[in-house]
Formats: C-alpha cells, structure tokens, sequence
C-alpha cells in the first residue's frame, strides 16, 4: 500500500471515530476512566482484608505530623543536617590523616626513588610523581573519609524516606518563589551531585519550571563541594572556639552555608519566574511514602559503590590531568617567574577586592572540570606562591601534610584570615558549576543561552556577595 | 522465607539457573518491561533479576528514564527494560509517554507490573489501564512485607484470577519472591501460561459497541496491529499522538518495525 493510499484510509478511521465520538457523549472520557476506579475498587474489596489496627500506618502518620509540621519541620531538618555534618566532621580527621601519611608521606618517597633508580627524566618524574600521582593522593586522603561517612548517612535519611518530607515542608517556599514543589526534590538530588540534580529535573513537566530547577540546581551544595566547605569550616570557624565545641560549631557554619544555597535557589527562581521565566506555578501532588526501615548492611554497601567509588574515581579521574597541569604551570618559566606565578600576583590585586586572592582565582580555573581538587589545589599553589620553606619538596609539588593543623599552617602562611576563609566558603556555594554538570545543563535544554546563563549567574552572584562581605568585614574591623 | 525446605523441590526454587547478565544485552530471546506506580519497588526488583545497581530510593519519581539490564534464566537470554513509575497511562505526562509507548509500540514479550501491596486498590487502577494495552503480563505485589507490618491480608489467589495473570507476592528488598517471579516471567513468555485479562466490566454497551466497530476499521487498514481495543479507545478520546499516528500510517510502521527488531 503506498503512502497517499494510507493517509486516505488513515482519515477514514479519523472519521469514524469522530462520528462515533458525536454518538457517545461528552462525559465518556470521565467515565473511561471512572469505569477503570470502579473495577479497580471492585477487585481490592474482594481481596484484600485489613486484619486489625493499621499499627505501622497509624505510627507513620505520627512521626509525619512532627517531621512536617509547622513550628517542628524546619527546625528538625536543620538539625538532621548539623548532626549529619557534625558525625563527618568529628569522624573524617583521622582516617584522612592516616591515608595522607600512607599515600604521601610512604609511597610518594618511594616512588621518587623507583623514579631515580631507574634514571627517569626529572620533567617526566615532576609530571608523573610530584604532578599526577601526588594531586590523586590528596584527593583520596581529602576526601575519602568525609564521603565515606557522609553519603551512607545521607543514603539512610533518603532509603527512610525521609527526603520526600523535606520536600513537602519546602514545597510552599519553592511554590511562593514560582517555582515548581518538585524542585525541592531536585535541589535534594544536587546535594548529591548537580549533574544528577539537573537530569532529575526531567520529572519537572512545565518547560518554563524545569529551566529554573535547572539553573538553580547549583545553587545546592554538591558532595565535590562539601570537602572544601568542611575543611575549611574546621579551620577558620572551628578554629575560633575552644576544642570541645569546635566539631559541632564547624558542621554549624556547613549547615548555614548549605541553607544560605538554598535561600539563593529560592531567590533566584523568585527573580527568574517574575521576569525571563514569568509564569505561575503549576500545582502536582507529592506522595509521601511509608517510612520504610532502612536495609543498614545493603545501604552501606550501595552507597560506598554507588556514590563514593564513583565519586571518588571521578574525582582521581578529573585530579590527574589536574595535576599535571599544575606541575607545568608551576616549573613552566617565564622570566623570572613561573606562569602560576604571574597569574597569582596580576589577578590578586583584583582578587583581593573580593577577600579571596589570585591563588583561589587559579585553583578554580584548574578546578573547572571537578570541584574537588580545589583544596589541593588551592594548598600547592598556596606553597608555591610563597615559597614555604620546610614544606613541600619544591615548586609544583603537592606536599605531604599530616593533619588538619598542618593545613591551617600553610593557609595561614599564605596571609589567609578568617575573612578569606569565609569568602573561600560563599565563593565554593557561589561559582560555576563543574564541567560535567555544565555539559548536562546543555544536554538538557539543548539551548546555548541557558547553559551560559546556568554557569555565570552563580558567579555573578558569587563575586557581589563576597564583595560585599569583604567591604562590610572592612567596615567593621578597619582595614 | 520461612517456606523455603519445603519447596525445595519446586519448580520454582531453580535460583541456579538464573545468571544476572548486567547490561550484555546481545541476543536476547526475550523482552521484558518492568511498569507500576512510583516507589513500588520496581528498581529494586530490577536490581534483583539482573544483578545492576540502579540506585534506588524511598521517594516517587526517581528512575527519570529508562534502564536496561538482562538476565538468562533457564538458558534463555532476557531484556529487562525498567520504566519510570506512573500514577496512569491516560494523561500526557513526559513519564507517562515514555511507559506507554514502550508497552505500546516496544512489544515486549512479558510486562511486569510491580505494584504496592499496602496501596493495591490505587494501584490496580494502573495494572487495569496495562492490561488494555497487553494481555501479557505478570503482577508482582511488592513490598509483602510492610502489608504484613500493617495487618494486611492479600488473596493472591483471587487476585490472580480477578486479572487473569499470574500474580506473585514479593518483597523486593529481602530478595522474597524473586524466583517465583522469574517462573512466572518464563511461562509467560514461552506460552506456558495463557494470559486473559478480563475486559472492563463497568463500561456501558453503546461504549463497547464504539471500540469494536472502530477496531474492525482499524484492523481493516493495519492487520495484525496489537492493542487495537486500546488505540480504538484513544482514537474516540481525541488522543492527538495517535491521530497524529493514524494520519501518517506510523502505527503500522511502528509496529513493523518492532517486529523485525525482535525476530
């Protein structure tokens, strides 16, 4: 049968079925599908048979009225969260100590001497040993153990159930702000991962809705990000308080930077929603499940195989080429001064405007395609611009360092303050997003325009507040 | 399972046979689609047969595509294609198309519709609307165990008959009644057993009386086309998709083109 033949007959069914649609009435949609409810009723009355009290459904609805209830929702959340980063913060230090002196302080020096012992040519032993291997060392002995406490946690909260009730206590924010309820859920996917984040924003229907869930979603802290956020709290806000009180007050700062992100989201898609993306919410029910005890043995192991290893092999993936660049830039000359160098000391005076400095500009451009080499990275160029002696085996090395207290030596040697650290923080929620997510972005919208407004509005946003912070800061304290 | 000695001998207890294939999907002998509402558990059932870990979690709406993983249970070679969770199939929703097309156009052999053992009776408005797209299907009323933390008592057995397809009761995440779900998966896949979902007894005859004239006419111009009942009933709700379908002769293409995939 050829096409034209087809299409005719193709508009003779069309036809009969608009004549007999005339014949049917106007409610017969409804009564399709009501048609469908009553047999659906039908066959579970016969069925099923409710033996007793609903004991776990009745003890579901009560913990559902305080976790989501007016005065108790929000303040339990936060809570949750303080308690969540606190258990990471107190539990990372050692065993990150413990690996840094395994993967730094053993095997890095035994590999220089394999290196000798075979004569291998000093650039390819810089690049290889001191350039690839070193920056992957410090990103598993950072970031391991924070992920591998923080993610089964979360995981557990999420396996509960208990995601879904936070975002119903967001959903009002999310609806005020014309946004969509469901992206609460998404912002929830990015503190995992934004790339995550924004694919999940496909179970946004509206197109206007899903692009600001998009463009907002990395405004949720992402996990490349919470090792900067935890490192540097311990530092610079756990630092000014005494010992006992440290841990709990750092995972604090953590938290509220975690909600000043959230408070952006919602800015954002307010501002977004009034005017690019003007439209009203549309409305969606959120079904909140039966709190599920969560399978402990099984969450542990499908988080650590699921998002550490992944996240981690990602990260050690993205920390090699990294890491030779930062070698290159570092031992590359010209004049008297390496390229890292003449980067750092022309973009700090600009820098310093913001109360960051010209090596954190650095090590979030070498950073662009993971966030989480930015401490590393951040730490080596740090050595390398002034020139510690003692530490680090020479330029564009990434050093061994033993502790938490080590690091905050270096910072500190390198004339950061609490101000900088705190600037580090509001800069690491407020930048771009990385490579990958920024690649999804585009996959998503197809739309070059949303993709570049997805990556500079954050660090528009980011440079006003840190800004603004510093002249404030200088205000009160004199400069 | 506390059973478990005393079926020993079943059938049905063959767990040797079953080899989880991940995602090495070459030549398959048979297609299966996983569909339910969301947060049944249909990932985790996924999971199970084919040995994948889709990560899974307790909140609606977070398989946003679909996954494909296979299995070969019984020296045959399975494709398990897992869809997003849908409250229906009637509106139009991104997830909803996705689901019903696959159904729909995708042919699978077998669709396992993994439903909520606590909320059967709104799930069952979804197992019905399948059952009008395909008659092949399997039911796997997940999550027994929360049921039975709520004193909540199923007739399988009735279950299977009101449907007309195999039903078997699980619970996903302690691996419960995953082999019987792959038996149940063979026998309909091989013929073994002959689904026969009954028709929508509430519809009135002057409805009835529309869909079969009209599926005659369809038939006429696409032989052999499946789900004819289904697409009939669409054509007299005005389904722009499949006007647009009729119109440009796709939904004999589709179908074709489905067929000669799988053979």
């Amino acid at each position: 049968m050829n096409k034209t033949a087809l299409t005719s007959r193709g508009e003779e069914i069309l036809s009969a079925a608009n004549v007999a649609r005339w014949d049917l009435g106007t409610d017969f949609h409804d009564s399709i599908i009501e048609s469908i409810y009553e047999d659906a009723s039908r066959i579970a009355k016969k069925t099923v048979r409710q033996l007793g009290e609903k004991e776990a459904y009745s003890f579901d609805l009560k913990i559902d009225k305080i976790v989501t209830s007016k005065w108790l929702g929000f303040p339990l959340m936060f809570l949750l969260l303080t308690v969540v980063f606190w258990l990471t913060v107190a539990g990372a230090n050692y065993p990150s100590g413990l690996l840094a002196s395994l993967l730094i302080d053993t095997v890095h020096p035994a590999l220089k001497n394999l290196a000798a012992s075979i004569n291998m040519p000093w650039w390819l032993d810089g690049v290889l040993i001191d350039g690839a291997y070193l920056s992957m060392a410090w990103v598993i002995s950072v970031m391991l153990p924070p992920m591998a406490i923080f993610f089964p946690i979360f995981t557990l909260l999420e396996d509960l159930g208990y995601l879904p009730r936070v975002a119903f206590n967001m959903d009002n924010l999310f609806r005020k702000a014309g946004a969509h309820g469901k992206q609460a859920l998404t912002m929830s996917m990015g503190f995992g991962c934004n790339a995550a984040g924004v694919v999940a924003a496909r179970v946004i229907d509206s197109p206007r809705e899903r692009l600001i869930a998009i463009i907002t979603n990395n405004f949720s802290l992402c996990n490349g990000r919470w090792p900067t956020q935890i490192l540097i709290a311990t530092i610079f806000i756990g630092g000014l308080v005494p010992a006992q009180i440290a841990g709990i007050i750092s995972a604090g700062a953590v938290v509220a930077i975690a909600l000043l992100g959230i408070f952006f989201s919602l800015v954002v898609s307010w501002v977004l929603s009034r005017s690019v993306l003007k439209g009203e919410a549309s409305s969606f029910s959120l079904e909140l499940p039966p709190y599920r005890p969560p399978r402990i043995l099984q969450t542990l192991y499908t988080s650590l195989i699921d998002r550490t290893i992944i996240v981690l092999w990602r990260a050690v993936v993205f920390a090699i080429p990294a890491g030779i660049i930062i070698w290159l830039v570092a031992n590359i000359h010209i004049g008297e001064l390496s390229l890292a160098e003449h980067f750092i000391q022309w973009s700090n005076p600009f820098a310093v405007i913001f109360g960051l400095n010209g090596v954190i500009l650095l090590a979030y451009i070498i950073a662009i395609p993971a966030n989480e080499i930015v401490i590393p990275t951040v730490l080596m160029l740090t050595v390398l611009s002034t020139k510690l002696s003692g530490i680090g085996a020479g330029s564009g090395v990434m050093f061994e360092m033993d502790s938490i207290a080590d690091t905050a030596n270096v910072l500190y040697a390198g004339g950061w303050t609490l101000l900088t650290g705190i600037n580090l923080m509001l800069f690491s929620l407020l930048h771009n997003p990385c490579s990958t997510t920024i690649m999804t972005i585009f996959r998503e919208t197809k739309s070059v325009k949303w993709t570049l407004v997805s990556t500079f509005l954050p660090i528009v946003l980011g440079l006003i507040v840190t800004f603004f912070t510093t002249q404030i800061w200088f205000m009160v304290h004199g400069s | 399972m506390k059973t478990t000695n005393n079926c020993a001998n079943c059938p049905a207890h063959n767990k040797a046979n079953l080899i989880k294939l991940g995602i090495n999907l070459e030549n398959v002998d048979y297609v299966i689609t996983m569909a339910g509402n969301p947060n049944t558990g249909k990932s985790t059932v996924f999971n199970n047969l084919t040995g994948l870990r889709q990560h899974t979690g307790n909140w609606p709406g977070k398989t946003v595509s679909r996954a494909e993983g296979g299995y070969i249970y019984n020296k045959k070679r399975y494709k398990v294609v897992d869809l997003p969770g849908t409250y229906s199939l009637l509106s139009t929703s991104t997830d909803e198309e996705v689901a019903r097309d696959f159904i729909l156009f995708g042919q699978p052999d077998v669709t396992v519709i993994v439903v909520d053992a606590t909320r059967l009776e709104r799930n069952l408005n979804l197992v019905l609307q399948i059952l009008e797209l395909t008659d092949r299907a399997v039911l796997c009323v997940n999550l027994m165990d929360e049921a039975r933390r709520n004193n909540l008592e199923i007739d399988i057995r009735g279950l299977s008959k009101e449907l007309g397809i195999p039903v078997i009761p699980a619970s996903a995440r302690r691996k419960q009644g995953m082999d019987e779900l792959l038996q149940a998966i063979e026998d309909v896949a091989t013929g073994r057993y002959v689904c026969k979902p009954p028709k929508i007894k509430s519809r009135s005859k002057k409805l009835n009386h529309a869909i079969e004239t009209l599926s005659e006419k369809i038939l006429e111009i696409f032989p052999g086309l499946p789900n004819v009942h289904w697409v009939a009933m669409r054509l007299l709700e005005g389904d722009n998709g499949i006007i647009e379908a009729v119109r440009s002769g796709e939904l004999g293409n589709l179908h074709e083109e489905d067929l000669t995939i799988q053979n």
